[in-house]
């Protein structure tokens, strides 16, 4: 089973050299800091800024350059700033390659949900459902089940939407799973030490999994 | 050339009304108006539509304003960091209206631009496309949001000429310039007011055309709300 910064680093491996990489709040933040040597890869933050840097040296913190999370950030060599019609530009004419998020239900059709629990929490969709929308590449990086123990990984979700048929590969601390085209979690590999039987039992949706499954590679 | 100058924020919001419809600018507490929601927190006009990314945090920024029941209205896309906000929300005491965060800036800038309207995938197939409609281009559904239309819009820029030409500093350019180009009043406040003349025409973000008022603000605390650093060695 994968602790957190365990999902971050297997998304890493989905990276490609000269990839523009948008990514979400919480695990996706964590993948910056696995991008494997020699691979180049540029990150959006959706507030106006490609070519984000790591967290400023303590003293050298800048109010007025932070990440889409709102934490104080630095710009890197080739950087540029820009305003958010012109980000969401970006986002919308497929200019960003992969996008990375959590959620809190994904469907095996791809449907994605991570906005809203009725009744309970209102923080809104940020810029998630613009993204969902339009990226041509999205993994989701995710809990397998809920703080209740309850698979997040769905028939149909239960919560308001974000996006519809959207989400095409998930990572969670047990598996990597595809979404297939026709329905369905594709199971491609497990993390260190879990069984198929207990992906199984985690996974409410359909899960589709060959009978030698491999084990994930972190290395 | 015109000038655009006015004595401070006061002078600045005086004839914004009960009942009107203001844009403010910033994402998060960066680049938000301070100096203006200050002197609309002091006078106390209500009955609001404020459209804005967020909504602050519960002291300060549009919190401030939350606390006082400003807010008839908020448009946002995310206001995850305000327990206030959420409180009234759910409470049913603040009308909100979440809008994804592209189609928020996009709607700004469609006014800006004098386009009545755009179509977005953002949002097909949720709640956030109730009522809407949706055309279809290419074999994809998207939804045509219609352009904002506000009072006056608030934003706030790093510096700035008495003629109303902007310039942004860093991130917190954010929604400011296509806020600025959207209002149908623009009230633009700036760290360092300076002549015209004294920018240089190729750096402007925003052409003075779109601000009817600019001031010098002052004490800016530029409140961080996520203090991340990492430790040299």
């Amino acid at each position: 089973m994968l602790d957190k910064n365990g999902i971050a680093q297997r998304i890493a491996k989905e990276i490609k050299d000269g990839f523009y990489v948008n990514l979400g709040i919480g695990i996706p933040t964590l993948v910056a800091n696995y991008i494997p040597e020699g691979i180049n890869v540029v990150l959006q933050s959706e507030n106006g800024l490609l070519g984000m840097g790591p967290f400023p040296f303590e003293g050298e913190e800048d109010a007025d350059l932070i990440n889409a999370g709102k934490q104080t950030i630095t710009t890197l060599p080739g950087s540029s700033i820009f305003d958010s019609a012109l980000s969401f530009g970006m986002i919308r004419s497929q200019k960003i390659d992969l996008t990375i998020l959590g959620a809190m239900e994904v469907s095996e059709n791809g449907d994605i949900a991570n906005w809203k629990i009725p009744g309970k929490m209102v923080k809104g969709m940020g810029g998630a459902m613009d993204l969902v929308a339009s990226a041509k590449n999205i993994i989701v990086a995710m809990q397998h089940v809920n703080k209740a123990g309850e698979s997040k990984l769905l028939p149909k979700c239960t919560l308001p939407l974000t996006g519809v048929n959207c989400i095409k590969k998930i990572v969670t601390e047990l598996a990597v799973l595809d979404v297939l085209p026709e329905g369905g979690f594709r199971l491609i590999e497990r993390a260190p030490g879990v069984s198929v039987d207990f992906i199984r039992q985690s996974t409410l949706g359909r899960l589709i999994a060959a009978d030698n499954v491999p084990e994930m590679k972190l290395d | 050339m015109i000038n655009k100058v006015v004595s401070g924020a006061e002078e600045a919001i005086k004839d914004i009304e009960n009942g009107h419809t203001l844009m403010l600018g910033g994402f998060g507490l960066c680049g938000i108006p301070e100096n203006c929601i200050a002197a609309l927190v002091k006078n106390g006009v209500k009955d609001l539509t404020c459209i804005s990314n967020n909504a602050g945090v519960d002291d300060f920024g549009i919190g401030l304003m939350l606390q006082q029941r400003q807010v008839r209205k908020m448009i946002s896309s995310y206001v995850g960091e305000n327990a206030e906000f959420e409180r009234q929300l759910l409470s049913g005491e603040l009308e909100v209206e979440l809008i994804p965060q592209g189609t928020l800036a996009t709607r700004c800038m469609a006014a800006g631009y004098g386009m009545p309207a755009i179509f977005t995938p953002a949002g097909v197939g949720t709640e956030v496309a109730e009522g809407k409609e949706v055309r279809n281009f290419n074999g994809k559904d998207y939804l045509m949001e219609y352009a904002f239309e506000a009072d006056f819009a608030i934003v706030k820029a790093w510096k700035g000429d008495t003629a109303g030409n902007l310039i942004f500093r860093s991130t917190s350019r954010n929604f400011n310039p296509v806020m600025a180009m959207a209002g149908k009043v623009t009230i633009a406040e700036v760290e360092e007011l300076v002549e015209a003349g004294a920018l240089d025409p190729d750096h402007i973000h925003t052409p003075g055309v779109f601000v009817h008022r600019i001031f010098q603000g002052a004490d800016y605390e530029k409140r961080i709300e996520q203090r991340t650093v990492r430790t040299k060695g």
